[in-house]
């Protein structure tokens, strides 16, 4: 099939069966209670999952964009909030990998990496989602400090982070170079957490605002220079996009599978419903596009590996098109399931709700159809 | 302390389909895996040495493709791995692999202690490990539930073992094998770290040469027994029978049937 080293392989294997053993009987009652699923983050520590994404000096395990995507497909399989957990660790990791200094990258990457302390990306605002450059947290330089003042919103780890990635104008006069990259620690003063969401699927991930108020923190906080905010978040998503494409996968594998394992036991008209063409063609269907959105995952997470110049619009495009097919996969399967397929007793209808956050978060899928026409039209 | 683990490359039985003409094992693309009993002597090997430090040596009688499961004891945590492999081995029945291994283990060296599942799950025999401890004069502890206690300096051991009639106290002297039952431990997960050196590990292949084999004592010319045919019995017809009345009464006359058929 697709050519994995030896390492990838056994990785992908010993996540497969943490995923079945230890993740999966716990999905259904994290969905339920909402509540942040500790003992699988400590699995996942336990294992050395959450330091793949950083480098190996710091502790981390040095692992390459294809493997960080086979782990997230195979936890995803299982339970897409525990997916995220990993995910996360990623938006976390990149931006300080992107534009850190060494003392920063030493002071946050061996925590993170150990899973002693968790990241947070904070960009969007309730102001500002598609249009990230209109962000109005402000950043002012006051002597050795900076002192923040704004919302962010819809932020992943809310509460539970001890460090955020924050992004706040530093000179709204030059719009998007005007943005700045900050590392907030979470008990700094004048930062709070707000409202915690109640979301319609990843429940098991706590999503909420952050609040500063005349938060100040060290002028050595800031991540890279004044103005290259935009930019540092652009490429990070770039980078992270085929983490969630790869969430998408599993979460359309794990539905899929679902659904075809049912359709050979469900017997209707005195055969199991796998023997209908209605049937068949549903799932074959789904199976074509999951496979399909997996090797476009694939290609834009060697691209990254690779260093090639058009990663903005493969990760796009992957992310873009394996969400689409995770909610269309998803959709399909409730339906091949019935009425089963809508009872809280079944995994479907909570996959169908955890799939339709990949078709919005890390950019919608509007916005990076526009990624991607612009990559795709500089080609010609 | 120096401590041997036998494991061995299993098709995963969970999985297997018979085919209903010949009425055998279909083994194309059943996945391999290590033998679950094996994935605890890992365990506990690896819990030995984490208390009394030492060394894990893990060792597979097998085809090439048995090295996948050598990497899996590595990725545990094993520290080396060999894997004895020879055409001459092949035909082997448990008389001639147990001979095998004892030739592998005195070829390692001094060892106190060796750990074996209790049986594999596609020959279910349970003879491999008796057999390796009587070929190396070692103490013989088989169906441990839980090592109660090692004392490397007296050389002494004392387990657990899981019979049908309950549990035996035993102590013995080192060396010792220990074959074990499942609960003895949770085995653990291999770490990223592990597995990434258990991947790049490179698996030395020992033939029958390097461990003295006495080319008599294996493969089909060492084996006095050999399978002769590996069915599945035919399903027994039986009837339902259905206890009348209330539970109580229902109760009742189910333990009067049983005490007559005398199952009870």
């Amino acid at each position: 099939m697709y050519p994995l080293t030896e390492e990838q392989r056994m990785l992908r294997d010993m996540v497969r069966d943490l995923a079945q053993k230890v993740i999966a009987p716990r999905a259904a009652e994290v969905d339920e209670t909402g509540e942040y699923p500790w003992d699988i983050k400590e699995a996942l520590a336990r294992q050395e999952l959450l330091a793949l994404p950083f480098p190996e000096e710091y502790g981390g395990a040095g692992a390459d964009m294809l493997t960080l995507c086979l782990v997230v497909e195979e936890l995803a399989k299982v339970d897409a909030s525990s997916s995220l957990i990993l995910g996360i660790q990623s938006l976390g990791a990149i931006p300080i990998m992107l534009a850190g200094t060494a003392a920063q990258k030493a002071r946050y990457f061996p925590k993170l990496a150990k899973g002693e302390w968790m990241p947070a990306f904070a960009l969007t605002e309730p102001g500002a989602g598609s249009d990230a450059a209109a962000i109005r947290t402000k950043a002012v330089r006051d002597g050795d400090s900076y002192v923040l003042n704004g919302n962010k919103h819809f932020i992943t780890n809310v509460g539970l982070a001890q460090v955020y990635t924050v992004f706040a104008m530093t000179a709204p006069e030059k719009g998007t170079r005007g943005i700045s990259a900050f590392l907030v620690e979470a008990d700094t003063p004048g930062f709070s957490i707000g409202k915690i969401e109640h979301k319609m699927g990843i429940r098991g991930s706590r999503t909420g605002e952050v609040i500063m108020q005349d938060c100040r923190i060290p002028a050595g906080n800031l991540l890279g220079n004044e103005g290259e905010g935009f930019k540092i978040a652009m490429m990070t998503l770039d980078r992270s996009r085929p983490e969630i494409g790869a969430q998408a996968v599993g979460i359309a594998q794990g539905a899929l599978d679902f659904a075809a394992k049912y359709a050979k036991e469900r017997v209707q008209f005195g055969a199991p419903i796998a023997n209908l063409q209605a049937i068949q063609f549903m799932l074959v269907d789904m199976a074509m596009q999951v496979d399909a959105a997996r090797l476009l995952v694939y290609r834009a997470a060697r691209a990254i590996d690779e260093g090639d110049k058009n990663i903005s619009m493969y990760s796009a495009m992957a992310k873009c098109f394996a969400s689409d097919v995770a909610m269309r996969v998803t959709t399909d399967a409730v339906q091949v399931l019935g009425g089963y397929g809508y009872m809280k007793e079944y995994p479907l209808e909570r996959m169908m709700r955890d799939a339709k956050i990949t078709q919005i978060y890390e950019g919608t899928n509007q916005i990076l159809r526009l990624v991607a026409a612009r990559g795709l039209l500089a080609q010609y | 302390m120096n401590i041997v683990v036998c494991i061995k490359q299993v098709p995963d039985t969970s999985e297997v389909k018979i085919d209903p003409v010949t009425n055998t094992l279909i083994r194309e693309g059943v996945p391999s895996i290590v033998n679950p009993f094996d994935s605890y002597a890992i365990e506990e090997a690896l819990r030995t040495k984490e208390k009394f430090g030492g060394k894990v040596v893990a060792i597979s009688m097998g085809p090439p493709q048995a090295k996948d499961a050598l990497k899996e004891a590595l990725a545990m945590g094993a520290d080396e791995a060999y894997l004895l492999s020879d055409r001459a081995f092949a035909g082997s029945d448990t008389w001639a692999t147990s001979y095998a291994l004892a030739q592998a283990i005195r070829t390692i060296g001094d060892v106190d202690l060796i750990f074996c599942g209790r049986q594999a799950i596609d020959g279910d025999t349970g003879q491999v490990g008796p057999g390796i401890a009587y070929r190396l004069g070692v103490t013989q502890l088989t169906y441990v539930i839980k090592v109660r206690e090692i004392d490397p300096a007296n050389k002494r051991i004392v387990v657990e073992r899981l019979l049908e009639e309950g549990r035996e106290v035993v102590s013995g002297t080192l060396p010792a094998l220990v074959t074990v039952v499942k609960g003895i431990n949770e085995p653990r997960y291999p770490t990223f770290l592990g597995i990434r050196r258990a991947a790049r590990a490179e698996i030395p292949v020992w033939d029958a040469a390097k461990v003295n084999a006495d080319e008599n004592k294996i493969g089909l010319k060492g084996s006095p027994t050999q399978v002769w045919k590996i069915f599945t019995p035919p399903r027994r017809g039986g009837q339902v029978q259905l206890m009348p009345g209330s539970t109580d009464e229902a109760a009742a006359a189910l333990a009067d049937k049983l005490l007559a058929e005398k199952v009870i």
